[in-house]
Parts: structure tokens; sequence; C-alpha cells
């Protein structure tokens, strides 16, 4: 049973890595660059929920004004700090996202004070407990469970079926040819972005759930995680950060209940990503992408 | 008056000068030819037509808008098509989807299952392929897939960047047949071609480009029987 427990919330903790993967592979499928921001993007839609619950109650309320507010964020960050360096090299953007992600940090320091705040999403004694037959799970695991793999399924047939889902798929591949269709690719950006931001405020609302100390870094160790599976999976493809995200949190649950083990979690993980890189240089489920001349 | 007017383009990639001030036009109906080696410019002019690659001077008119700096969506909407160099399918969708990519600039007013099936009846062969990955296509069912997703946004001018690029010489004949064929239909066309021999025979009118300026220009039969062209081009 302790098995089947610690499976359920290794997936648990898996979606919610999986949701913050989804936004770093989208964008960097679509806009090829890496949001080193987007992990910043969780900690402001912690901080809306913070306030929502401390001035209004009602989580469900605060899920949905951090969504609103991650959203005209991320979407704004890209037109003001990104879109400018369209074609400007790599390396110039990968800067300005550095850049981005202190700015939040240190505008959170200011208005939030770097002391942790206390988000109690089901009140101070947590949401509690379902049994099922003989399995004793938390709650809070079960929602993030349903929750992110709903919005996984949602999204995968969002990109399949959809126009604009099919958009993103044909700027991915090539952004000229996308254009030649008709396509304004930087509307589709723009989309991803919004899209990338709305999973950021999920994972954060999971998070919080989870454990509800919430300080000006709550995205930075996740967003490093997250990123490492979306990279473990394939950078560039959703299935892949799914993939990833879920492994990660996996073995990072694993990692914990094994004893000895839990202090060397984080190294497990790289380790894992190092021996995934050296087998499969593209990830489980990257593409080898052709250079285009 | 023109469907195309191109006026003194230029444009360049950094400090290189890809076009040095080039001016040609094309009317409703016709098929024009530009020819050029490589490296002349010909991708270059076609893609700063349709708004990808910006221009640093000049003007393009067409169908009474000045696209110049219109980026290339909005250029699509309004009625041109490209075939691009190098086909540049969408490798990892299924050819059905590929075609619908192609209709994506056109609303509720068209009926996408009567356009594809015309594109089905002119390439049965894509028929038969519907639901193939794109990517595993042959060379020239992915020209196929090219020019029946170019079609699917029913242009008013089609422009085709080497469309025999890479095939046997059967297939090349096809593909001139095909583009007569839609010429037939309606569809104004700006080919450009390194086969200069085929495609001067099916054009009304072409230029000459070399290193950035256009030096000839005459009807399709004119040029043929130019002795610079013959030598340049016609290998004789
Ligand atoms: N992205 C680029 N950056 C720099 N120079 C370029 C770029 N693309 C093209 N050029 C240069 O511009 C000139 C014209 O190139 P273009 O591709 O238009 O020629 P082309 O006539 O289409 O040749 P081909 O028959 O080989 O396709 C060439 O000298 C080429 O080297
Ligand atoms: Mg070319």
């Amino acid at each position: 049973m302790e098995i089947i427990e610690t499976l359920i919330n290794g997936l648990s903790l898996g979606g919610t890595y999986a949701m913050i993967a989804l936004g770093y592979t989208m964008v960097y499928g679509i806009a090829k660059m890496l949001n080193f921001a987007h992990g910043d993007i969780i900690m402001v839609g912690g901080y809306t929920l913070f306030v929502t619950l401390s001035t209004m109650g009602m989580p469900i309320l605060g899920l949905a004004l951090a969504v609103v507010v991650c959203v005209v964020l991320g979407v704004t960050v890209e037109k003001v700090a990104y879109k400018p360096l369209r074609g400007a090299s790599p390396l110039a953007v990968l800067i300005t996202a550095i850049g981005v992600s202190y700015l939040l940090q240190s505008l959170a320091q200011i208005i939030f004070s770097s002391a942790p705040r206390m988000v109690y999403v089901g009140g101070q004694d947590g949401l509690g407990f379902v049994t099922i037959g003989s399995l004793k799970i938390q709650k809070h695991i079960l929602i993030t469970l349903v929750c992110s793999v709903v919005i996984m399924v949602v999204l995968s047939l969002f990109v399949k079926y959809t126009k604009i889902g099919r958009a993103m798929i044909a700027v991915s591949e090539d952004k000229g040819a996308a254009q030649l269709m008709g396509i304004n690719v930087n509307m589709i950006i723009t989309i991803t972005f919004a899209i990338g931001s709305a999973l950021a405020a999920f994972a954060g609302f999971f998070m919080l759930m989870k454990s509800p100390s919430l300080t000006n870094t709550l995205g930075a160790m996740p967003g490093i995680k997250a990123f490492t599976a979306a990279v473990i999976g394939g950078i560039g493809s959703l299935p892949g950060a799914m993939l990833g995200g879920l492994f990660i949190g996996l073995i990072e649950t694993i990692a914990q209940v094994v004893p000895g083990m839990g202090a060397y979690t984080v190294a497990i993980e790289f380790l894992v990503l190092i021996i995934v890189l050296l087998v499969r240089p593209t990830g489980i489920l990257g593409k080898k992408r052709r250079e285009k001349v | 008056m023109a469907l195309l007017e191109v006026k003194d383009l230029e444009v360049y990639y950094g400090v290189i000068n890809a076009l040095k001030g080039i001016s040609f036009e094309v009317n409703e109906g016709e098929i024009v030819t530009l020819i050029g080696a490589n490296g002349a410019g010909k991708t270059t002019t076609m893609q700063s037509v349709i708004g990808l690659i910006p221009a640093r001077h000049g003007s393009v008119i067409y169908d009474g808008h000045d696209i110049t700096k219109m980026p290339c969506h909005k250029i699509v909407h309004l009625g041109m098509s490209q075939v691009p160099e190098g086909r540049r399918i969408f490798q990892e969708l299924t050819v059905y989807e590929n075609l619908m990519m192609g209709a994506y600039s056109q609303g509720k007013k068209t009926n996408f299952k009567e356009d594809i099936e015309k594109i089905y009846d002119r390439f049965p062969r894509l028929k038969e392929r519907r639901n193939q990955i794109a990517g595993t296509l042959s060379g020239g069912e992915q020209q196929m897939l090219a020019m029946g997703r170019a079609l699917m946004s029913h242009p008013k001018l089609l422009m085709l960047d080497e469309p025999s690029m890479g095939l046997s010489p059967l297939l090349v004949d096809q593909v001139f047949e095909i583009i007569k064929d839609i010429n037939k239909d309606g569809t104004t066309i700006l080919l450009v071609e390194q086969n200069a021999g085929k495609s001067l025979a099916i054009s009304d009118r072409a230029y000459v480009l070399e290193t950035g300026s256009i030096v000839l220009s005459g009807t399709g039969k004119e040029l043929a029987a130019s002795e610079m062209v013959k030598k340049a081009y016609l290998g004789g």
C-alpha cells in the first residue's frame, strides 16, 4: 500500500512539474528561446493567491485571479522584454530573461518583504485525507493529480484539433512557411506565452496546497527541476514535457522515502538528466531538428 | 493595371546588397518567369515581395494595395501565395493537415471540403497519401503537396520558387503541365526557375536576373531566342 501511495504522490508532484515544464517547452518550441523567468511567474501567481486569500478568502477565486495576473504578466514580459530582441543572438535573449527573473524576484521582495507568507489554501489544517479502501491519500495530492491530468489532456487536444493549435505546430516547425500560410507568428507567440503563464499559475496553486510557505523564490527550484524535466522529455515536445515532469516527480518522491536517499534527491535528478542526454542527446521524445539554411 | 508591380526594389542582408533596385510587373492572367543563376537573387525577390524579407528601398504594389511594408501573413490574406524554395512542407503533419494549413487564411466563406477535393483531383497522389506524415513523402510528392497547400488559399497570384528542383525529368514535365493548368484556371503565376528552356516555353513574359539586377526582359519566345540567354541559360 505504501508503494501505491508513494507512486500517487510522485505522479501528483510530477503533474506540478509537468505544468511548469510545458511552459518551458512550448515557449522554446515556438519562440526558440529559454524563458528563464518562467519560474518567477509561478511566484507572482503565488502572491496573487496570497493576497486574494487574505482579503477575500475563496481559493478558487484566488486561482482564477492568479491565472489572469500570470497571463497578463507573461504576455507583457514577452512584448516588452523579448519581442524587441527577435532575431538577436540567443545569448542576449537569455541574459534578458535572467534579468527579468531577478527583476520579478526583487519587486516581490520590495512589496512583500523576504519573510515567508503563509498561504493556507485549505485552511490551517490543510485539506485532509481521502481513504480509498486501505489507501489513505491527502486530498491536495489527488486534486493536483486530477487537475494536471485534465489540463494535459485538454492541452493536447487543443494543439491537435484547433486551428490555433495547428498553427502553433506550424510555427514551431518553420516560422517562414507558417507565415506563408497567413499565420500571424507574433500572435501565436503571444498565445503561447499566455498558455504557459496560465499553467504556471496552476503550478503555483498546487505547490502552495502542498506546502503553504511562500517567498519570492518560490518558483526558482521547481523552475529548474521542471526545465530539467522538459530537457529529459525532449525540449520542444509537449508529450516529452509531460513525461519528463511525471518522471522527475516520481524520482523525487521515491528518493525521499528510500532511507538515506532523501538528501540526494536533486543530485539524483540531475544524474538522470545526464544519463538521458548521454544516451539520447535530444531527450526521450525530442526530434532531431534539421538545420535550416 | 498590373496585378503585381515591383519598383526599384533593394534588399540587403547586413551589408550584402542582394537586390540592387529591380523593377518588374506581372499582369493578371500571365505566367511570368524570373530566370537567373545561383545567387542571382531570385529567392530574395520572391521572399521580399511576399513580405518575408524587408525591402530597404522601393515599392511593391499588389492588386491596388501598397504591400511594401506589410507583414507576410497579411499579404497572404490579400490572395498571394507562394511555393517556397525547398518546398518547406510541415514534415510532422499529415498530408491532410498540411492542406488544412494552406487554408488557414480562408474564413468561413470558402468550402474546405470542396476545395480539398479539387486539390485531390489535381493531385491524385495526395489523396492516396492523405493520412501519411508529410516528411515521409517522396520529393515529387512533397512538391505536389507544396503546390496543393499553396492553392488551398485561392491565390490570385501564385509564386513558385524552383518547383522543378531535384525532380526526375518525367516529374519536371508534369510540374510544368500543372503550372500551365493552374494558370488556365485563372491564377496568375510568377515563376522562378533555373530550368530556363521549359519555363520560357510556358511563359508569357520573362526577366533575367544577374547578381541582383534585371539585365534583360521580354516575351518568353524573345528570351528563348536571345543569344545571351541561349549562351548563359540554355547551354547553347
Ligand atoms: N540569409 C542570408 N544572409 C546573407 N546573404 C544571403 C542570405 N540569403 C541569400 N543571401 C545572398 O544573397 C544573394 C541572393 O541569394 P538568393 O537566395 O536570392 O539567390 P537565388 O537566385 O535564389 O539562388 P539559387 O538559384 O541558388 O536559389 C546570394 O549572394 C546569397 O549568398
Ligand atoms: Mg533560390
